[in-house]
């Protein structure tokens, strides 16, 4: 069998994009439903409360995770929509580039600001 | 009525076009598309399509009817005719020979590659490898699949994709010998499905299901494909 082969996908392999693409859903879909909740629990927040709530370690950690899981989700999703619709090799390779770095900045951005808070 | 059908001749045209014949129905009976062609042919007997053996046996027959994929000799006028109308159009996403009639090449090699035949290293028994009747049961709903490729040419995962992304059609036979009691091939044929395209192009559409003119369900099989990939790997 020719076997298909993709350098640029996530994991090398469509049962683990396929498992992580799950497992990020799951992860985000937790943090969505801890902040709705925090908020709705929380009706006069003030600044003073909702930083002390990312100076805790444990939030930090969750928030973190969520943000890998959110860039690694998009990659996997975005990777897929590049190889269905973008058929020239080179603009598909500059598509993707331009999520890796904008994936890159993200994380870099959102761990600067957690551990600055 | 009106029937509406894609002509192409790469000979003669320079591109495909939709040539309009207004045709009466003997007896204003309900035929099959397949007898509705007959008639258009006996006008114009340039028209190219295939057919064998009129019965939903050969499944060489599939096109595009009124938008939807299907076997033109099993399909009644009643059931796709609309406002007195008719679309006629080869099926989607493959190349075009001539008129209704499309290159399977593409089709066929992702069937290929899934080794549509039964892999057995043990010695032969002197008679025949023997199965259980749940065991046979297991193959049921799978062995029946004509290859007409109604199901691939309606998946846009296969259209974007047709020549890494098997296809309905032929992951639901990967799963028939993945099923089969009397395979032995089992791991190898797993480990030649994961890659992120083969299989994990499938994004659960259903447009499969939903055009397979002898009701099969890839989309079924492809979840039971996906099972066994995790339970091989986890
Ligand atoms: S369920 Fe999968 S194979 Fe079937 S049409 Fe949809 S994407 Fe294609
Ligand atoms: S699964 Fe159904 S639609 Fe697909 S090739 Fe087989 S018979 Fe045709
Ligand atoms: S002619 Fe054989 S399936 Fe229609």
């Amino acid at each position: 069998m020719d076997m298909v082969t993709s350098i640029t996908s996530f994991g090398r392999s469509g049962l683990y994009d396929w498992m992580m693409q799950r497992v990020t859903a799951i992860v985000l879909l937790a943090y969505t439903v801890f902040m709705i909740g925090y908020l709705l629990f929380n009706p006069d927040l003030d600044y003073n409360q909702w930083a002390g709530l990312f100076q805790c370690t444990s939030m930090r950690i969750f928030t973190l995770l969520a943000l890998l899981s959110m860039v690694a989700h998009a990659w996997i999703g975005l990777w897929s929509v590049s190889t269905d619709y973008i058929k020239p090799t080179g603009a598909r390779f500059v598509f993707q580039s331009v999520c890796g770095l904008l994936a890159f900045i993200y994380v870099v951005w959102g761990v600067q600001i957690l551990w600055s808070i | 009525m009106l029937v509406s059908v894609y002509r192409y001749n790469p000979e003669v045209d320079d591109a495909p076009y939709m040539q309009d014949v207004h045709i009466d129905i003997p007896g204003g009976k309900d035929i099959m598309v397949l007898d509705l062609l007959q008639l258009l042919k006996e006008k114009d007997t340039t028209l190219a399509y295939r057919r064998s053996c009129r019965e939903g046996v050969c499944g060489s027959d599939g096109m595009n009817m009124n938008g939807k994929n299907g076997l033109a000799c099993i399909t009644p006028l009643s059931a796709v005719v609309e406002n007195d109308k008719l679309v006629l159009r080869p099926l989607p996403g493959l190349p075009v020979i001539r008129d209704l009639v499309i290159d399977m090449t593409q089709f066929y090699k992702q069937y290929e590659k899934i080794k549509p035949y039964l892999i057995n290293d043990t010695p032969a028994p002197a008679i025949e490898r023997l199965q259980s009747p749940e065991e046979r049961a297991e193959l049921d709903g799978l062995y029946e699949c004509i290859l007409c490729a109604c199901c691939s040419t309606a998946c846009p995962s296969f259209w974007w994709n047709p020549d890494k992304f098997i296809g309905p059609s032929g992951l639901l036979q990967a799963y028939r010998f993945l099923a089969d009691s009397r395979d032995t091939a089992t791991t190898a044929r797993l480990s030649d499905l994961d890659d992120p395209f083969s299989v994990f192009r499938c994004h659960g559409i259903m447009n499969c299901v939903s055009v397979c003119p002898k009701g099969l369900n890839p989309t079924k099989a492809i979840g039971k494909i996906r099972n066994m990939l995790i339970q091989q790997a986890t």
